[in-house]
């Protein structure tokens, strides 16, 4: 599967971070699993190593690269048969402060997001009762002399465990007030060092695998209102135009899935001999297996095409997307291919093929399910009439 | 103290290679390369001694195809200084390689080359005991330790019995075994600026020396294929089998 050119495929630094990553093999990811815990060893090595920094412009202390070395070091961790998700948002949640920041909350928290002091990898937009339609969220910021008083309740908070900051989206301006229901919301910066205990609530929320995963609740807590970024009542804005970038990069930590889970299956096929000769020999075997990696090749295309389109500064929300959509359909179906290949074998813990059957699935679901992906198409590039 | 780190790139270690149809050498199309893993030992250890402040500057050198500038751009991630690439393509013999590493010898002079023991590609364990035969230098082979003193270095070796420890007066050829270092991985900030560190090309024609190969290679064959195993059921019946089958008791 070498089949890219070197230097648009970001080659040097795939390489460096599969060593790194050959530092945390399948048993150290096994024990995190049965066990519920976070990979703090794993992150803090990614964080030394300055990968978490990529996107971070130079002037702040980071490596200022484009989105697709971004795509590149999560693809790469995921192929290792590890995964990203304790803390690629590391990576992209301060695109939110980056584009949207003043000068002074720039240059107060860049520096030391770039350095990994300071982890900013929470993210509280979705609400129980709203989901993935926004404008409805009941979170409520009022402004109080210089400080905003925050109450309500977010859910599905990746990270807020393992997080120093989060950026909370909030209804600043009662929705009836407003001429549109995505006006009136506003973007905090939480410092959840001070917040914890007072006002902030953090309740873990146990899943399918093992992933950091949070119940927020907010109760008369009080933000400094200089931590607000940007214009009040813009926040829903500021927030969409993260989600691009958030997009592309689970795509690529997809692709990367599919590549472990192919690669598996026919390092698998060729050895494993029943009736004689290896499995792999079987048509049956080997058709499913080479169907899965057709499919990834395809979804690994719109995954790059969307991040040139981003790095070219060119709308890309349909591509962003669809990468999403079509990789992690690939990475599930290959997934199930895996498994099928392994036979028995697959349910054993041992072969990881479990665990990354457990892991990839979430994509279909999050940061945003197939539907609303379909309905975004349907709606805004169909021209079909809005479905919800 | 100036360091030259020769550093080859060879088929990565994890890859299962296979031998060409017509027995020629190995497939390397589409193959997964990296730096020769003795060589990683030995790029570690030139920036160990720079970081203890015993060396001052750490030269990578190449010998191969283009592609060979992204192994030393891999050792300048890891910290050497700069890079020399001896662009040739095909196949090239330890003795042609030592003529080329003594010609950049004469003009870089260096007081230490630290070099990996031996490629895992031909295995040969040869280039490093030529040059210190054309150069006239002291070699310490297979070392597990390198400690420098004034004007000296003393390795430790690995040999049959034990440990060896030489000392060697500068300069001199250092080779390394496994057991050396653990290499580092280079970080993302370092992967940047090995981008703009100087990388200088040259030929083996502008050093001087006739590639062309003095050896013909007659065959390449894997290795058997492994006989699938037998259970036995008892000690007594391992025994017999391993006095009357196998002949080893």
């Amino acid at each position: 599967m070498e089949s890219h050119d070197a230097q648009a495929d970001h080659a040097a630094i795939r390489e460096a971070v599969q060593k790194l990553c050959a530092g945390f093999p399948g048993p150290y990811w096994r024990a995190l699993d049965r066990e519920d815990r976070y990979p703090a060893e794993f992150v803090a090595a990614l964080t030394d190593a300055g990968y978490l920094a990529a996107l971070v412009p130079e002037e702040y202390g980071g490596a200022g690269l484009p989105l697709s070395a971004a795509a590149a070091i999560l693809e790469e961790i995921h192929r290792s048969g590890g995964n990203g998700a304790a803390c690629h948002a590391q990576m992209y949640v301060m695109g939110t402060l980056l584009r949207h920041g003043s000068a002074a909350q720039k240059a107060r928290w860049l520096p030391e997001i770039a350095a990994g002091r300071l982890r900013l990898q929470a993210f509280g937009v979705t609400e129980p009762t709203s989901g993935t339609d926004t404008g409805a969220l009941r979170t409520v910021a009022r402004r109080d002399g210089d400080v905003f008083v925050v109450d309500g309740q977010k859910i599905w908070t990746s990270r807020a465990e393992h997080s120093d900051l989060m950026i909370l989206l909030a209804r600043t301006t009662p929705r009836d007030a407003c001429a549109k229901r995505t006006d009136g919301l506003s973007v905090l910066l939480v410092d959840m060092r001070e917040a914890l205990g007072r006002g902030l609530t953090l309740r873990p929320i146990r899943t399918m695998m093992n992933h950091a995963t949070t119940e927020v609740f907010l109760d008369g807590l009080r933000v400094p209102a200089e931590n607000l970024i940007g214009e009040e009542g813009r926040g829903f804005r500021y927030v969409l135009t993260g989600m691009n970038a958030e997009r592309i990069l689970i795509a690529a930590e997809c692709i990367g899935d599919a590549k472990w889970f192919v690669e598996t299956a026919s390092a698998y096929a060729r050895e494993r001999v029943v009736f004689g000769r290896p499995i792999g020999q079987n048509q049956g075997v080997q058709f499913p297996i080479a169907q899965a990696y057709a499919r990834m090749r395809a979804a690994e295309l719109m995954v790059r095409e969307a991040a040139r389109l981003y790095e070219s500064g060119a709308p890309c929300g349909a591509e962003a997307n669809m990468a999403k959509m079509l990789a992690a359909e690939a990475s599930f179906e290959a997934a199930n291919v895996c498994l099928q290949t392994h036979g028995g074998f697959g349910f054993a813990e041992e072969y990881d093929v479990e665990r990354k059957f457990r892991e990839t699935r979430l994509y279909q679901v999050a940061p945003i399910s197939t539907n609303l992906i379909l309905a975004h198409l349907a709606e805004h590039v169909l021209g079909l009439p809005r479905s919800y | 103290m100036k360091i030259l780190v020769p550093v080859k790139r060879v088929v990565d270690y994890n890859v299962k290679i296979r031998v060409k149809p017509d027995g020629s050498g190995v497939d390397l199309a589409n193959v997964k390369m990296s730096m020769n893993p003795f060589d990683e030992i030995a790029v570690e250890e030139a920036i160990r001694l720079k970081e203890k402040g015993k060396a001052t500057e750490i030269v990578a050198v190449s010998i191969g195809p283009q592609q060979a500038q992204e192994t030393i751009r891999t050792a300048l991630a890891m910290g050497a200084d700069r890079g020399i690439l001896v662009k040739t393509d095909g196949v090239v013999e330890p003795l042609a390689v030592a003529k080329m590493l003594k010609a950049i010898v004469a003009n870089e002079s260096p007081d230490l080359v630290i070099m990996g023991k031996q490629a895992i590609d031909d295995d040969c364990n040869q280039t490093g005991q030529m040059l210190a035969a054309l150069l006239g230098w002291a070699q310490g082979t297979f070392a597990s330790k390198v400690e420098p003193g004034e004007g000296t270095v003393d390795v430790t070796r690995e040999v049959d019995g034990g440990l060896q420890t030489v000392s060697l007066k500068l300069p001199a050829i250092v080779t390394t075994d496994l057991r050396l270092n653990e290499p580092r991985y280079a970080s993302l900030p370092n992967i940047m600026k090995a981008k703009k560190k100087p990388l200088e090309e040259t030929s083996p024609e502008a050093l001087g020396v006739d590639v062309a190969p003095r050896l013909t290679v007659v065959s390449t064959a894997e290795p058997p294929k492994r006989q699938a195993g037998v259970k036995v059921g008892s000690v007594e019946e391992l025994v017999q089998k391993l006095k009357n089958e196998a002949g080893v008791l």
